[in-house]
């Protein structure tokens, strides 16, 4: 069974007409991603690197699409120069979820630094920040955040806090057997 | 290495021939002169930063517009910065974008620096080794026939790079206006109603 805020994530998405979604995969997206997949009227893209999310997202507008962007947190390190330039130069919409690592009960330290920088990160480029930690929240966040990104020219970020995915995506925490050396 | 005996003056007028109703999204730099140069209107996007993004605004606005062709015009420092793209198109295989790299194989914004391309880095191959089925490198003007014929009735998706001569292009300059490139494109593209109060 899919979690909450994704069955609802992906219902919006149909709601609110988005004909792609581009993502780079990370463990707290994997629902949202298979039905995005799965879905025959959703151009489901998988990028080498979340800065293409950018770029698809404006393509789309141009031609007349609306689409949605998913990354995990260390991603949007890799989309800054993209959102500054493309998007808030061109007043491009954007709506982007991201996945957090780095933050609550985050067990692989090198994710902490960039997960601590991405609202602050988001912010300074004019991206529209939604904080959620709840399946509740998080709903609420992504039909409010569509609502401006599509009918408002508005960038925004919803951010999927790791109170609500949780911490367990570090391979160490689900394998079956760890050694350390 | 290249003889680099085009001009990219005279590729873009070739190309532009056969363009009939592509919408074309340009690299930042001299694609943007380029284009202005050969075939100003209002369903050109011009692109002023957003370096690497190129190809992938392509792949978006070909997935939307599939009904129409859409041709990327960039050139090799653009291209070599989102070579993950080209992995990207070639997944999804959308059967109308072409992406037309003029390759002078130096940054011609930044003050000639070489790039890569003039130390061997085939764009083309990378291409092919993405994915892309239709590959070409243009390097004459016999060359440049079969890309025209290519554009119009070749398998699509599409990387065509072209080898051309480095020089000071002469600067025929769009708007720089980034909200208003987008919106002359889209109302070109939707129509004035659909692209102001998107349904």
């Amino acid at each position: 069974m899919p979690d909450a805020w994704t069955a609802e994530a992906h219902r919006l998405f149909k709601e609110f007409n988005i004909k792609t979604v581009g993502y780079v995969p990370d463990a707290g997206l994997t629902d949202l991603i298979n039905s995005c997949e799965a879905d025959n009227d959703i151009n489901a893209v998988v990028m080498t690197t979340e800065e293409e999310g950018i770029g698809l997202s404006a393509g789309a507008w141009l031609g007349g699409d609306k689409s949605a962007v998913l990354m995990q947190s260390s991603g949007v390190g890799n989309t800054v120069n993209a959102i500054a330039s493309i998007i808030t130069s061109c007043q491009f919409p954007l709506f982007m979820i991201v996945t957090m690592r780095g933050q609550y009960g985050e067990s692989n330290p090198w994710q902490i630094p960039m997960g601590q920088a991405v609202a602050p990160v988001l912010k300074s480029l004019g991206v529209h920040v939604f904080e959620v930690e709840t399946d509740k929240e998080a709903a609420e966040a992504i039909e409010a955040g569509l609502k401006m990104a599509f009918v408002s020219n508005a960038a925004v970020a919803v951010l999927i806090g790791q109170k609500l995915i949780g911490a367990k995506s570090f391979i160490a925490d689900v394998a079956e057997e760890v050694t350390h050396v | 290495m290249s003889d680099l005996k085009l001009n990219r003056s005279d590729v873009m007028k070739k190309i532009m021939a056969v363009r009939n109703n592509a919408l074309v999204i340009t690299g930042l730099g001299s694609p943007v002169w380029d284009l202005a140069a050969s075939d100003h209107r209002p369903d050109n996007f011009y692109s002023w930063g957003g370096m690497g993004c190129a190809i992938s605004m392509g792949l978006g606005c070909a997935l939307a517009q599939s009904d129409k062709k859409v041709w990327v015009i960039t050139g090799d420092g653009e291209a070599l910065m989102g070579l993950g793209s080209l992995a990207t198109v070639a997944a999804q295989r959308p059967s109308n974008l072409a992406v037309i790299v003029l390759d002078n194989e130096h940054y011609g914004e930044t003050g000639m620096q070489r790039t890569h391309t003039s130390h061997g880095t085939d764009i083309a191959a990378i291409a092919s080794g993405a994915g892309i089925q239709t590959t070409m490198t243009i390097n004459n003007s016999e060359t440049l026939e079969g890309l025209t014929t290519a554009l119009t009735s070749g398998l699509l998706p599409m990387v065509a790079v072209i080898k051309v001569a480095a020089g000071k292009p002469n600067l025929i300059l769009p708007s720089r206006d980034g909200v208003y490139i987008k919106n002359q494109f889209r109302q070109a593209v939707l129509g004035a109603t659909e692209a102001m109060h998107s349904s």
